[in-house]
């Protein structure tokens, strides 16, 4: 630490403007939220208890039907997602690694649907994933796989009777980030020296090898950064779903979307704090261990 | 720790194994095929988008939606710009104030944090990075609510102003981890500890020795901020209205009609996003410094 107060006084001068707008806007309204969630509230004409309040407006939601149904498709759509985009972006980036000829077309390809917004990418993929299927009716894809004489592929989609139709919302999404974790992934590529390969190719590695021994087992750093972020997006993800499936889609209903119907068409603002602070809890059950882990490597790298 | 103009850097050797040999010719083959197919892949929605558009909205035939248009029509696109034009330049203002106030912002606390810091420090920056990743529904609720208070005690405070304010304060952690990588790596210590031997009060040092190089990571943080400015639904949703409220709120009212008219649906889809495109064909290696700051690490 610097010698006297003189010294670093001006620097938290400097970020204190910050600090009291990060503390008021992030934790001050958190603290906000949890204690609006703790309420007890009554129907006005009935006069029933709708919140019975404290910890009972917790196990009220979290055994609700409607809130399980929401937990299982952020499951199913987290699972998908999560794999779809790190295997998506790990094979682009093996593709791309070693420098193809037009590797910067490819790269900005690749990448450009982070650039659009959740809402304009949920616009274009409500109609391909259209559920109108057959001949006259089908638009989207489901009347791509009709041209392709593929018939049979098509489908419903999100909305389709399956418990797992949550997987198909993953699609846009996988779409949108698959090309960041590309990036990643190769900026990680490129930073392994080129002598690591060569010493394992003189050893007799074959090329599978050296990618499983020598260049993975280096970019579990950056796979672990990668699913910290892209789950975290997950558990938030909201514009896309609100976007494809409309507001207040039950069949596509995730925590997110869920605390909207409770806000707005069910009028319940201390159900909708509680899912959100539930919603807050794991996301950072995820993130602070994280924080935690990032911030103690870079210590001792210090 | 990756720093704010690390971009992704060219391979170093070219090639792997004999170039001329039949197997790893294959190799090469399938392997452009596979990038070209995956590119089309991710063209696909570009496609539909640019076709659809340039339809007349009689055009509906579901049969004809993947083929290109009989005949070129500018209705879609004109009928969207009458919709989304003001919203548009809404946004503009919007993404444009939220850039440079956050940038402003970032510098401090980035400086700061990276070369100036004060007991806890740390603490404080792993904090404000929990600001960072918290889902915003868990402040929308009392947010609102504060909102339209302040909008009752001063009747200016509305749409585009209250995003302003709300964007530029949920930007300061990404900004601040942006600057204060930038500054760790870009700015040598030795350098600062010169200027204050020298009598340089830590306002000179920020002025005089670090702003002037701060360019890259002003750019990088820029980019990023009007990016998810103009890309945010979530807060517009809850924080404005049709009339005042930016061109993802417009676009969702747009498409999310009883009959919708596809021709206009997806030109507004292009014109909502020609901005942010326009910014990624630009500057993209900017634009992937941001994104690779996001990761923390």
């Amino acid at each position: 630490m610097r010698n006297g107060v003189k010294t670093w006084l001006p620097g938290l001068l400097l970020v204190s403007p910050s600090i009291v707008l990060v503390g008021v806007f992030v934790y001050g309204l958190i603290g906000r939220n949890v204690y609006t969630s703790l309420n007890v509230t009554r129907n006005i004409v009935t006069d029933k208890i709708v919140n019975p309040g404290g910890y009972r407006n917790y196990t009220k939601l979290l055994g609700s039907d409607d809130y399980q149904h929401a937990l299982w498709n952020l499951l199913v759509l987290t699972v998908v997602f999560l794999i779809g985009t790190m295997v998506m972006g790990l094979l682009w980036s093996v593709l791309l690694e070693k420098g193809a000829r037009g590797e910067g077309f490819f790269r900005s390809v690749y990448l450009f649907p982070m650039a659009v917004s959740f809402i304009a990418g949920g616009v274009v993929w409500r109609w391909l994933l259209s559920p109108a299927q057959g001949e006259g009716q089908a638009l989207g894809l489901n009347q791509l796989f009709i041209k392709l004489h593929l018939d049979g592929l098509q489908n419903q989609w999100w909305s389709s009777p399956s418990a797992f139709s949550m997987a198909a919302m993953a699609m846009p999404a996988i779409w949108q980030l698959s090309g960041y974790i590309m990036a990643l992934f190769l900026a990680g590529f490129r930073g392994i020296s080129d002598d690591q390969r060569e010493a394992a190719r003189i050893d007799g590695a074959s090329e599978w090898k050296i990618y499983r021994h020598v260049l993975f087992p280096q970019l579990s750093p950056i796979a672990l950064s990668a699913l910290i972020i892209l789950g975290h997006m997950s558990m938030k993800m909201f514009d896309l779903i609100y976007s494809i499936a409309g507001p207040n889609s039950y069949k596509a209903m995730v925590p997110a979307t869920l605390m909207w119907t409770q806000m707005f068409a069910s009028n319940d603002k201390v159900a909708a704090a509680v899912n959100a602070t539930i919603l807050l809890v794991i996301v950072a059950v995820v993130v602070v261990p994280y924080l935690i882990y990032t911030n103690r490597t870079e210590q001792e790298g210090r | 720790m990756t720093t704010a103009t690390d971009v992704i850097p060219p391979v170093t050797t070219t090639g792997h194994g004999a170039p001329g040999s039949r197997g790893s010719r294959r190799v090469r083959g399938i392997r452009y095929a596979l990038l070209i197919l995956f590119a089309a892949l991710v063209l696909m929605p570009l496609y539909v988008l640019v076709v659809t558009s340039l339809k007349p909205s009689s055009d509906v035939d579901p049969s004809s939606a993947w083929g290109l248009p009989h005949a070129l029509s500018a209705e879609g696109w004109r009928s969207a710009w009458d919709t989304l034009a003001p919203p548009l330049w809404r946004s503009v203002v919007l993404a444009v104030s939220v850039a440079v106030l956050s940038a402003i912002l970032g510098a401090m606390n980035g400086f700061v944090f990276a070369k100036w810091r004060f007991p806890g420090s740390h603490i404080v920056f792993t904090a404000f990075l929990f600001g960072m990743f918290i889902p915003y529904q868990a402040v929308m609720i009392p947010l609102q609510g504060m909102m339209i208070g302040v909008e009752s005690q001063l009747p200016w405070f509305t749409g585009i102003v209250k995003l302003i304010v709300v964007h530029t304060i949920f930007g300061i952690p990404i900004c601040a981890l942006i600057f204060r990588n930038y500054y760790a790596t870009a700015v040598p210590t030795e350098i600062l500890e010169a200027a204050r031997v020298d009598g340089a009060g830590m306002l000179r040092v920020f002025w005089s020795v670090v702003l002037p190089v701060s360019a890259p990571a002003f750019v990088v943080t820029m980019i990023w901020q009007f990016t998810s400015a103009w890309n945010d639904f979530l807060f517009a949703l809850f924080l404005t209205t049709r009339q005042n409220g930016p061109v993802t709120y417009a676009l969702n009212e747009l498409a999310g009609g009883q009959n919708p008219d596809y021709p206009s649906i997806m030109a507004g889809v292009l014109i909502a996003s020609l901005p942010t495109l326009l910014v990624y064909i630009a500057l993209g290696r900017y634009f992937i410094g941001g994104l690779m700051s996001g990761s923390v690490k």
